[in-house]
C-alpha cells in the first residue's frame, strides 16, 4: 500500500519533470523562474500603477500596483487631449510597409543565396552582416543630407527607405536560413513538371516558409515601430510624428504629463506585447533554424 | 523550360540536377537579390562612402556649403585626444559587462527552460516581454523607476533598509542605472537563441553522457556548450555590435547628452554631430567605431568558427 504510494508519487514526478530532478531541486527552479518573471513583468506593472494614478496623486512614495482612489483619467487624456491617435496610425502605416517591402526583398535575396551557387555569394552574405556593424550616427548624417536633396524630409518615404534598409541585412540571414532547411528535391519535381523558376518559388517554397516569413515580418515591423533617432532627425512636422518621437516629445514634460505618458506606453506597447506572445512558439523555431543552420 | 519531357530527364540524378540548372540563367541569382541590394546601396553603401569622405573634411555648421578637405586631421585630432580614449574605456565596460549579462542570464534561463516543467509556456511569455516592448518605452520607464525621490527602485532600495541612490544625478550611477536598463533589455534575446539551440542538441549525448556518470556540470561543458557554439557565436557577434552601438538607452536615460561621464563612443558621434555640428570631426568618430567593430567581428567569427557554414 505504502510502496503503492510511493510508486506512484514517482511515476507522477516522472512525467512531468526531469527524471532525475529531486522535489528541492524543482522548487528551487520554479523559484528562481518566478523572481526572474516578477523582473520582467514588474516595469510594466510600474507603469500601469502611473497610469492608474489620480494627477494630484503622480508622485507617491509606495509600491502599491493599483493605487488608491484609481481612475482612467490619463488613459482618456492619452487617447483625446494628445496626437495619440494620430501618431498610432502613422506608425503603423509606416511599419507595416516597411514589413512588407523588407520581407519580399530579403525573401528572393535569402532565396537566391541558399540555393543558387554563384561568384559573390559569400561576399554578398558577409556584405549584409557587415552592415550590422555601421554605427547608427555614421549613416544618420549623409543618410539625412542625401533625402534633403531627394526632397524626402518630412514625408514617410523618406523613413520607408531607411528603415527597409535596416530590417532588410537580418532578414536575408534568417530567411536563407530557413530555406536551407527546405529539401531541395521539392523544387525539382516541380521543374519536372514544367514550372518555371519563379513559379516555384511562389508557389512552393513560400508557403513552406510561412512561419519564417512571419517572424521576419514581425522583426522588420518591430524595427520600424520601435525606431527613434532617424524618426527624430527626419521628422519635425507635428502630423507626420511617429509613435516614438510623440511619446519622446512628452518627457520634456513628465512633471506635469508622466501619467499620461504611461497610459500612452501602456496603450501602444500592449498589443504589441500580445502580438509577440502569440508568436514566441515560432519564434524559438524560427531563430533556431535560421541559427542553426547557418 | 526544359521541363516538356519528364521521361528523358528524370531518370538519373545527375540529369536533374543538370535540368535545373538550365531552368535558371546565369543572372538569375542576381536578379533576385537585386532590389535588396539597391536599397543597401541607397541607404548603406553610398552614405558609408559619403560618412569616409565627410571625415577627412572640416565641415561643420560654418563650412557646411564648402568644407576643406584636410586628410587625416581629424583622425589625428581624435587620437590625441583623452576624452576619446577614456570613451572608449567606458564604451568597453558598457558593451562587456551587458553582453556578458545578457549570454549568462539568457542562457541559464534557457537551460531551466528546457526542462520538463510543467507552465514553462507561460513562464516563457512572461520572460521575453522585455524583448516585446518598444526600447525607447523600457528606456522612459526605467528613467522613471530610476527616480531619485519617486522611483519604484529607490523606494525599494529604502524599504529593505538601504540609502537611496542618486541614479539620475551622479553620472557614475546614471551609467550604472543605464547598464542595468539594458541588461533587462537584452537576456530574453539570448535566452530565446539559446533556447532554439537547446532544442536542437539530441538528448541521447545527455542519456550516453549520464551512463558514463558524468555530472551536470560537466554535461553542460562538454556537450551543452560545444553544440550551442554555431548558435551562440553569430549571436554574441550581433550582440556585442548592438549593445556597442545602442543609443537609445543611454541618451534616454542620461536624459541627452548633458553629461559627458555617461556617455559612450555612439552617443558622443550623435553629440558631436547634432549637437555641436562638427560633422567632419563626428564622422571620424564613427568611422573608427565602424573599424573596431570591424576588426572584433572578423577576429570573433575566424577564432569561433561561427561562419563555418557560410563558406
Amino acid at each position: 500500500m505504502e510502496n503503492n504510494q510511493v510508486q506512484f508519487r514517482d511515476s507522477f514526478k516522472n512525467r512531468h519533470f526531469e527524471r532525475n530532478d529531486s522535489w528541492l531541486k524543482i522548487i528551487l527552479i520554479y523559484l528562481l523562474l518566478l523572481v526572474m518573471c516578477v523582473v520582467t513583468v514588474y516595469p510594466m506593472l510600474n507603469i500601469l500603477s502611473v497610469a492608474l494614478r489620480p494627477a494630484d496623486n503622480l508622485f507617491q512614495m509606495n509600491l502599491q500596483i493599483v493605487p488608491d482612489n484609481y481612475t482612467l483619467e490619463n488613459f482618456r487624456r492619452a487617447i483625446f487631449e494628445i496626437d495619440l491617435l494620430l501618431w498610432i496610425r502613422n506608425s503603423l502605416i509606416i511599419s507595416i510597409l516597411t514589413a512588407v517591402i523588407a520581407v519580399s526583398f530579403s525573401a528572393t535575396a535569402g532565396y537566391a543565396f541558399s540555393r543558387y551557387r554563384f561568384a559573390g555569394r559569400k561576399s554578398g552574405m558577409m556584405m549584409f552582416l557587415v552592415t550590422q556593424m555601421f554605427p547608427g550616427p555614421m549613416l544618420l548624417l549623409p543618410m539625412y543630407i542625401l533625402l534633403v536633396k531627394l526632397g524626402l524630409v518630412n514625408q514617410f518615404l523618406g523613413l520607408l527607405v531607411p528603415y527597409t534598409a535596416t530590417a532588410v541585412p537580418f532578414s536575408v540571414w534568417m530567411l536563407k536560413g530557413y530555406f536551407d532547411t527546405i529539401p531541395k528535391s521539392l523544387e525539382e519535381s516541380a521543374y519536372i513538371d514544367g514550372a518555371s523558376p519563379l513559379m516555384t518559388f511562389y508557389r512552393i517554397i513560400l508557403p513552406l516558409a510561412k512561419p519564417a516569413l512571419a517572424i521576419t515580418f514581425l522583426f522588420a515591423f518591430m524595427s520600424a515601430w520601435s525606431e527613434y533617432i532617424v524618426a527624430k532627425v527626419i521628422l519635425t512636422k507635428p502630423e507626420v510624428l511617429t509613435l516614438p518621437v510623440g511619446l519622446v516629445s512628452m518627457q520634456g514634460q513628465f512633471n506635469t504629463q508622466w501619467g499620461v505618458y504611461s497610459a500612452a506606453a501602456l496603450i501602444t506597447s500592449i498589443p504589441v506585447i500580445i502580438l509577440f506572445i502569440s508568436l514566441s512558439r515560432y519564434l524559438v523555431g524560427g531563430l533556431t533554424l535560421g541559427g542553426v543552420k547557418g | 523550360m526544359n521541363g516538356n519531357n519528364p521521361a528523358t530527364i528524370a531518370p538519373s540524378p545527375k540529369k536533374k540536377r543538370k535540368n535545373m540548372n538550365l531552368a535558371v540563367g546565369p543572372w538569375t541569382p542576381y536578379w533576385y537579390i537585386l532590389p535588396a541590394f539597391i536599397v543597401m546601396a541607397l541607404m548603406v553603401f553610398y552614405p558609408l562612402a559619403y560618412g569616409i569622405y565627410l571625415s577627412m573634411t572640416d565641415m561643420s555648421l560654418a563650412t557646411f556649403k564648402n568644407p576643406n578637405f584636410i586628410g587625416l586631421g581629424n583622425y589625428a585630432k581624435l587620437l590625441h585626444e583623452t576624452a576619446f580614449l577614456r570613451t572608449f574605456g567606458r564604451t568597453i565596460v558598457w558593451t562587456m559587462v551587458n553582453v556578458f549579462f545578457h549570454v549568462t542570464i539568457g542562457l541559464f534561463l534557457a537551460v531551466l527552460l528546457n526542462r520538463k516543467l510543467p507552465g514553462k509556456g507561460i513562464l516563457r511569455v512572461l520572460l521575453i516581454i522585455p524583448w516585446a516592448v518598444p526600447q525607447y518605452i523600457v528606456a522612459l520607464t526605467w528613467r522613471g523607476m530610476l527616480n531619485n525621490q519617486f522611483g519604484a527602485i529607490n523606494i525599494f532600495l529604502q524599504k529593505i533598509g538601504f540609502a537611496a541612490v542618486p541614479w539620475l544625478t551622479n553620472p557614475s550611477w546614471t551609467f550604472i542605472g543605464a547598464i542595468l536598463t539594458n541588461i533587462w533589455l537584452g537576456f530574453p534575446f539570448m535566452m530565446m537563441i539559446s533556447l532554439g539551440g537547446l532544442q536542437s542538441i539530441d538528448k541521447e549525448f545527455y542519456e550516453a553522457a549520464e551512463i558514463d556518470g558524468a555530472s551536470g556540470i560537466q554535461q553542460f561543458r562538454n556537450i551543452t556548450l560545444p553544440l550551442l557554439k554555431p548558435v551562440l557565436a553569430p549571436a554574441i557577434v550581433l550582440g556585442t555590435v548592438w549593445t556597442f552601438n545602442m543609443l537609445n538607452v543611454i541618451l534616454i536615460i542620461a536624459g541627452g547628452f548633458g553629461n559627458e561621464k555617461t556617455q559612450i563612443l555612439v552617443t558622443e558621434v550623435y553629440r558631436l554631430a547634432f549637437n555641436f555640428y562638427r560633422y567632419g570631426y563626428a564622422a571620424a568618430y564613427s568611422v573608427v567605431i565602424f573599424l573596431i567593430l570591424l576588426v572584433f567581428g572578423m577576429t570573433f567569427m575566424k577564432r569561433s568558427q561561427g561562419l563555418e557554414e557560410v563558406r
